[in-house]
């Protein structure tokens, strides 16, 4: 199919940066900025939505705009991977956007204006990431999107906002300032392009291996959005934002982001065959592996829940890169879906987490004694998202590790189908007693009448819950995309 | 003979000056020095739109001669090399007027006047094409910026212009020797085109290579010649920094491109590892030394030892991408260094502090300075997105092209440069301390905004659509890596 020339990438980019602007202009009038968000919000997905059928049919849509150098353009192409990260990036936008305001209001939170101007460039910055067409343009909204969620780590402006948020962006920064960077210049150097090609962009170029492996590991440790250990540590710490910016942003754009990145890199600057040649897969899998069992068991020994859930996300965002770099077609497509099992049901944890601290202030897993009575939506919500992080069917969770486990039988080696058993348990073992604990657990203090549901939070995260079931039951869309990366 | 643009853009500045001898009022100074410098910008401009970039050779040529007796000439021109600096500092002209407009409140005219005398010169020497008249120029820099330093600068002033001095006249001799040196081994001529045509013998070329290199190294600064830079921009006025770092400093790199590159091609072939290591510790030693200032302006004047380090692994990379990314930064780091020099000078003249121990919360009380201060140190720490990503890029790349170790070195200049741009900023507007509250701090008015705004759109315009940019150098660095690479093997 020949690609389709369409402006509606830029369109979809364009829908969320000018969101931001109306935002900041209307500082003054509460309502009508806050209504600005959900629209803008229903508008990306209906564009990102709009091209989904071109894609689904093998197609992709391109949109070239100018030539920044010789060999790399500014420059949109919407393909199948793009289409998994966009469509779910938009979707929960639209929720994330309903519970933001019910969240700012309630704790009746300083810098709104700033709060939602930064997360709606957010959005625009990861949708064009996912629809950019070489790693300059890629590269360029990766930083803006590291630019503008900043201000929202640092939002409550406390110490551990500064400290966090510093930590936040040295990592961040760090590793792209210097690792990505080379990786960056020597691939200009080696191919003279920085597009992305299916098969690989430099599978077909002859450079030393030593050279090759290095500019790989340059690119899976500079893309420190994708969190693989060592460069995880910004994660927890960002955690400090409002609970909503967790939820779409750490949980979603933002680590999606980077493990898209790593995606993209294995994919279509190394081609799956050149990863395979350079003996790179299996080394990257024992390491995403290593992250995945890690960050579980950092995970079982946090209290504050949202620690837990973050260090949940290191460990679930490996399971996408272990399906990539696994290099069998079952696996990369177990890989790929997961970027939005995991979206649908995080989101959903996150949202309660918000919801419980909004409703009680309570913050630490052990003080939630009971409290299941008291927010029955939130908790049996968190139940749903629990099952799905765990991979019991129906939920979403199970799909995307059906495939990750069936793949690492495929890639023959069963040390991974391990590492993925090991770590459901692990994952039902700091999962299961929240919920346990919230409905069942007696505590001194009963929690006060006062503690009951937000529904401007709690519509939203019933919403994703349900949505993690559905992808369960009707994984096809995901999958079908999936597929047309694999293809 | 055709029109005489480029005389016309030498002289403007020159003529300006002797108007404000006339005068009388500081203001009626102040708005004619700003009215010549927009002039002499209109021009410069003039001059880029009538550039052809299809062809290497000079153009808007003027030849006249001067002193027939000893070969020398008044012979004008530009190519793809220099017609961006030509455009640089005339950008960088009326900025330095707005700059000083009450920053300078003594001695306004005689300041002025060697204001407009000074880019009269740094005109002259990127448009001269006759060696004797390029070191009439470039000597005669000296008298104006010691001026600018030594009257209208800090506590300090004396030391530093005298430092400064000491320095660039240690080094301009040494040019003389290698000018004098070229002039009886290039057949009694001046005429640079005609000298860059010799074939001069190895031995010849590896000590004028020396030569030039000392001279050049003093002015771009390279490590370990680069200690006048710091004492000079802290005590120098705003508008001398912004001078300094955004065209005196480029004088060097040009040197290299002009002289050392076309005449010494064997001897810049044969020393070429040399020139990247010593570009690299100036990218990295730099680096470590900005990061340990408390001094807003000395962080600057080092991170600029650090980013001329990146022009020049570029220079002599000696392969095309390299050799355009080294010339794109010197144009980049005169916008966004220019811009910071601003920035730090804007600041101090309401605090009249320069630590960054004082600052902190500045976000809250100067949020349209702290939005393009932030655009400015993330171009300064060359964010994807923003001019200097481009340059170090492609500086990267040619410099990994050339030597892996070298680039590898220059890497964690970057990112030196991300941790003291990154931490400057965050210690001067972010943070929970409040400077609002200790000091009275108005945001940025009518005239400042005058000269951030054309600085800011140079960041972006340069970041995403260098084309045009790097269309006016194509055809000039592919013809000098041709002559570099004909005679002095390599490649």
């Amino acid at each position: 199919m020949d690609p389709v020339t369409s402006i509606r990438p830029l369109l979809a980019v364009a829908v969320a940066g000018l969101a931001a602007l109306a935002i900041l202009l209307l500082n003054n009038r509460e309502k009508l900025r806050d209504v600005v968000s959900p629209l803008a919000a229903i508008a990306m997905f209906a564009i990102v939505v709009s091209m989904a059928p071109t894609v689904l049919a093998g197609g992709t849509i391109d949109l070239h705009l100018f030539e920044i150098l010789p060999g790399i353009d500014f420059a949109f192409r919407v393909d199948a991977l793009g289409m998994v990260f966009a469509t779910v990036s938009s979707l929960l936008w639209i929720v994330a956007a309903i519970y933001s305001i019910g969240y700012m209001r309630h704790l009746n939170e300083h810098a709104q204006t700033r709060f939602f101007a930064c997360f709606a460039t957010s959005l625009a910055a990861a949708v064009g990431g996912a629809f950019s067409a070489n790693l300059f343009t890629l590269v360029i909204f990766y930083e803006v999107l590291s630019l503008v969620t900043y201000p929202l780590v640092y939002h409550h402006e406390d110490e551990e906002g500064w400290a966090g948020s510093r930590k936040y962006l040295v990592y961040l920064m760090g590793a792209s300032k210097s690792v990505l960077l080379a990786a960056l210049a020597l691939t200009y150097h080696i191919a003279g392009t920085l597009d992305f090609v299916a098969g690989g962009l430099l599978a077909g170029i002859n450079a030393s291996p030593a050279l090759l492996t290095v500019v790989y590991f340059c690119y899976l440790f500079g893309f420190a959005k994708a969190a693989v250990m060592p460069m995880h540590a910004w994660l927890p710490a960002a955690m400090v934002a409002p609970t909503p910016v967790s939820a779409l942003l750490h949980a979603v754009a933002v680590v999606k982001m980077g493990v898209f990145c790593v995606l993209r890199v294995v994919f279509h600057i190394f081609g799956t065959g050149l990863v395979d040649g350079l003996g790179l897969g299996i080394a990257t899998a024992y390491l995403a592996s290593f992250t995945i069992l890690m960050a579980s068991i950092y995970a079982l020994t946090r209290d504050d829940l949202k620690a837990r859930l973050a260090y949940s996300t290191v460990s679930q965002l490996s399971y996408i890169v272990l399906g990539a770099v696994l290099l069998s077609p079952v696996a990369m497509v177990g890989g790929i879906i997961h970027i939005a099992a995991h979206a649908f049901s995080k989101i959903t944890l996150f949202f309660c987490a918000g919801s419980i601290y909004c409703a009680s202030g309570k913050r630490n897993i052990s003080d939630m004694a009971g409290i299941g009575r008291r927010l029955p939506w939130t908790m049996g919500a968190f139940f749903v998202g629990s099952l799905s992080m765990i991979g019991v069917p129906p939920t979403a969770g199970f799909v995307s590790k059906w495939y990750l486990a069936l793949g690492s039988v495929e890639a023959g080696d069963i040390a991974f189908l391990i590492v993925l058993l090991v770590s459901s348990v692990l994952n039902a073992a700091y999962f299961l007693p929240v919920s346990y604990v919230a409905f069942f657990g007696t505590s001194s203090q009963e929690s006060p009448a006062t503690v009951r549901e937000i529904p401007m939070m709690t519509v939203p995260l019933v919403a994703t819950a349900i949505l993690s079931v559905l992808m369960g039951i009707f994984p096809d869309y995901f999958l079908a995309l999936a597929q047309g990366v694999v293809r | 003979m055709a029109f005489p643009l480029l005389s016309l853009i030498v002289f403007t500045p020159a003529a300006g000056a002797a108007v404000l001898i006339l005068l009388r009022s500081d203001n009626a100074v102040r708005w004619t020095a700003l009215a010549v410098t927009v002039i002499d910008l209109a021009l410069c401009i003039l001059m880029l739109a009538r550039f052809d970039t299809a062809t290497h050779a000079m153009q808007f040529t003027e030849t006249r001669p001067w002193v027939p007796a000893l070969g020398i000439t008044y012979a004008l021109g530009i190519d793809g090399i220099s017609a961006l600096f030509v455009f640089l500092t005339g950008l960088l002209g009326w900025i330095c007027v707005l700059a000083s407009w009450v920053a300078i409140d003594r001695k306004v005219k005689e300041f002025m006047i060697s204001l407009l005398v000074m880019q009269a010169l740094m005109l002259g020497v990127f448009c001269a094409l006759d060696l004797f008249l390029f070191y009439v120029f470039w000597e005669a820099m000296l008298i104006p910026m010691y001026l600018i330093i030594g009257v209208w600068g800090g506590e300090g002033r004396v030391y530093a212009a005298f430092k400064f001095f000491l320095y660039t006249l240690a080094g301009s001799l040494l040019f003389l020797i290698g000018v004098i040196v070229l002039y009886f081994h290039g057949g009694e001529t001046f005429d640079i085109l005609a000298l860059t045509a010799q074939d001069l013998p190895f031995q010849v070329q590896a000590w004028l290579f020396f030569a030039f290199l000392f001279a050049f190294a003093v002015k771009v600064p390279m490590v370990p010649v680069h200690t006048w830079l710091p004492d000079a921009h802290v005590q120098a006025p705003t508008a001398g920094s912004i001078i300094l770092a955004g065209v005196l400093l480029k004088m060097g790199a040009y040197g290299f491109l002009r002289f050392s590159l076309p005449m010494l091609p064997e001897a810049s072939v044969h020393y070429s590892t040399l020139m990247l290591v010593l570009s690299a510790l100036a990218i990295v030693y730099g680096g470590l030394l900005a990061l340990a200032q408390d001094d807003l302006k000395k962080l600057v004047a080092y991170s600029s030892i650090s980013h001329m380090g990146f022009v020049t692994l570029g220079i002599f990379a000696l392969n095309f991408r390299g050799l355009e990314g080294g010339i794109l930064q010197m144009f980049n780091h005169g916008v966004t260094t220019g811009a910071l020099f601003l920035f730090v000078g804007l600041i101090y003249e309401r605090t009249h502090t320069r630590s960054m121990a004082d600052y902190g919360g500045l976000m809250k009380a100067a949020p349209v300075y702290t939005t393009f201060l932030a655009l400015f140190t993330l171009s300064s720490m060359a964010l994807p997105g923003t001019n200097s990503f481009v340059g170090e890029l492609l500086v990267l790349s040619g410099g990994f092209a050339a030597n892996l170790a070298v680039g590898a070195a220059a890497v964690l200049g970057a990112l030196l440069g991300a941790a003291y741009l990154l931490g400057m900023y965050r210690k001067v507007a972010l943070g929970p301390a409040s400077v609002g509250a200790r000091f009275k701090i108005r945001d940025v008015n009518a005239r400042e905004m005058t000269a951030i705004l054309p600085l800011a759109v140079f960041v972006l315009w340069v970041g995403l659509y260098p084309k045009p940019f790097l269309n006016i150098m194509d055809a000039s660095v592919k013809h000098l890596l041709a002559q570099v690479h004909a005679k002095g093997g390599g490649q």
